[in-house]
């Protein structure tokens, strides 16, 4: 099938989020080229970011520790941590791909959290397919379109700080994060390593820090009943990655 | 930002997207791998939001940024569409700025 025939198999109110996504996206884009390149990165810094690695939180991690004065191995790891979560993503839609090598090695390169999102929401094999392929493709030329944009636009802005844009990053990532915070054992994995990586700022270089956030993580993997301590019922289901991929619509 | 660090950033991202696809027919993702690799990407991506709307060259932004976060958080938490919590929260900032805030 070609993307004419994907286009058509999807129904309107699909085709009409698949857009709006992406024009959240292209605002997000915007603003990542505009900051990266304002905060003093070449104009080919970002493009060939979105291109080659197509991860909006990753691409924001990596610049921000950049900008914040880390060096490349944090700003490598921290965002290959943050995408260490398309590995599930690619087992999760891998039968939507298609057979052929092509499409297998194309198609896994607009593995996001979009279009991931977008394959669990329709019903049968066919509309998945479709879906897959029309959010992948439409949203990686938004989003390359977008940077590109917003790199030659950070060009011209003097002072970011005075739009403040550098409230826009962490309002983006908050907006990703915030679904998945319902589930209290990752909101208290979260939030303890939220403490560890502030009170470490002053002290390690940019960048460490957040790595150090991870020390967190036992606060999650602990075994718990049931029925919480607290009394209320929590349910041990995937409510984390449901809601992340439900509603985390706008990871270039 | 080098090359090199963007190609191997490049080529990592790319190892865990093709991972699914090639290897699904012959093994199985566990479910305990699956449940911490989310919960690391949302303790990290939570680490960035505190550290970023706080801390600027490893001291305090100033109030002006965490105020718009704050807006954001806001916003967020009352399902608000994508594109209102960026702006939002870029307005904010930039008008306490404007009005003197740090």
């Amino acid at each position: 099938m070609d993307m004419y025939s994907f286009w058509r198999t999807l129904d309107r109110a699909t085709l009409r989020d698949i857009g709006l996504v992406c024009v959240a996206d292209a605002l997000v884009g915007a603003a990542f080229g505009a900051i990266a390149v304002s905060g003093g990165l070449p104009l080919w810094v970002p493009m060939a970011m979105s291109l080659l690695v197509f991860a909006g939180g990753a691409q924001f991690a990596a610049v921000a520790v950049t900008l914040a004065g880390g060096g490349a191995v944090a700003a490598v790891t921290a965002a290959l941590v943050l995408n260490a979560r398309l590995l599930p993503f690619g087992f999760a839609v891998a039968d939507v791909l298609g057979r052929g090598r092509a499409a297998r090695l194309a198609g896994a390169h607009v593995i996001t959290d979009e279009s991931v999102a977008f394959v669990l929401r329709q019903p049968d094999q066919r509309r998945r397919r479709a879906a897959f392929w029309v959010s992948g493709v439409g949203l990686f030329a938004v989003w390359n379109l977008a940077v590109a944009l917003g790199a030659l636009a950070g060009q011209g802005i003097g002072d970011t700080d005075a739009l403040g844009l550098d409230a826009a990053f962490p309002a983006v990532l908050l907006a990703l994060v915030v679904p998945a915070l319902k589930d209290r054992r990752t909101r208290t994995a979260a939030l303890s390593g939220a403490a560890v990586a502030v009170a470490a700022t002053p002290f390690l270089p940019a960048g460490l820090p957040v790595l150090l956030a991870l020390a967190g993580l036992p606060f999650a993997a602990r075994r718990r009943p049931a029925t919480g301590a607290d009394g209320s019922t929590h349910s041990d289901g995937p409510d984390a990655a449901a809601s992340r991929t439900g509603r985390e619509g706008e990871d270039g | 930002m080098s090359l090199l660090a963007i190609v191997v950033l490049a080529a990592g991202t790319y190892a865990f997207r093709i991972a699914g696809p090639l290897l699904r027919d012959r093994i199985r993702l566990p479910e305990r791998l699956e449940r911490l690799l989310s919960i690391a990407a949302v303790v990290l991506l939570v680490a960035l939001v505190v550290t970023s709307a706080l801390t600027e060259g490893g001291g305090f932004a100033g109030w002006a940024r965490p105020a718009g976060v704050l807006v954001a958080a806001v916003l967020a938490l009352r399902r608000a569409p994508f594109p209102v919590i960026v702006v939002a929260a870029a307005a904010t900032t930039a008008l306490l700025r404007l009005a003197g805030l740090p």
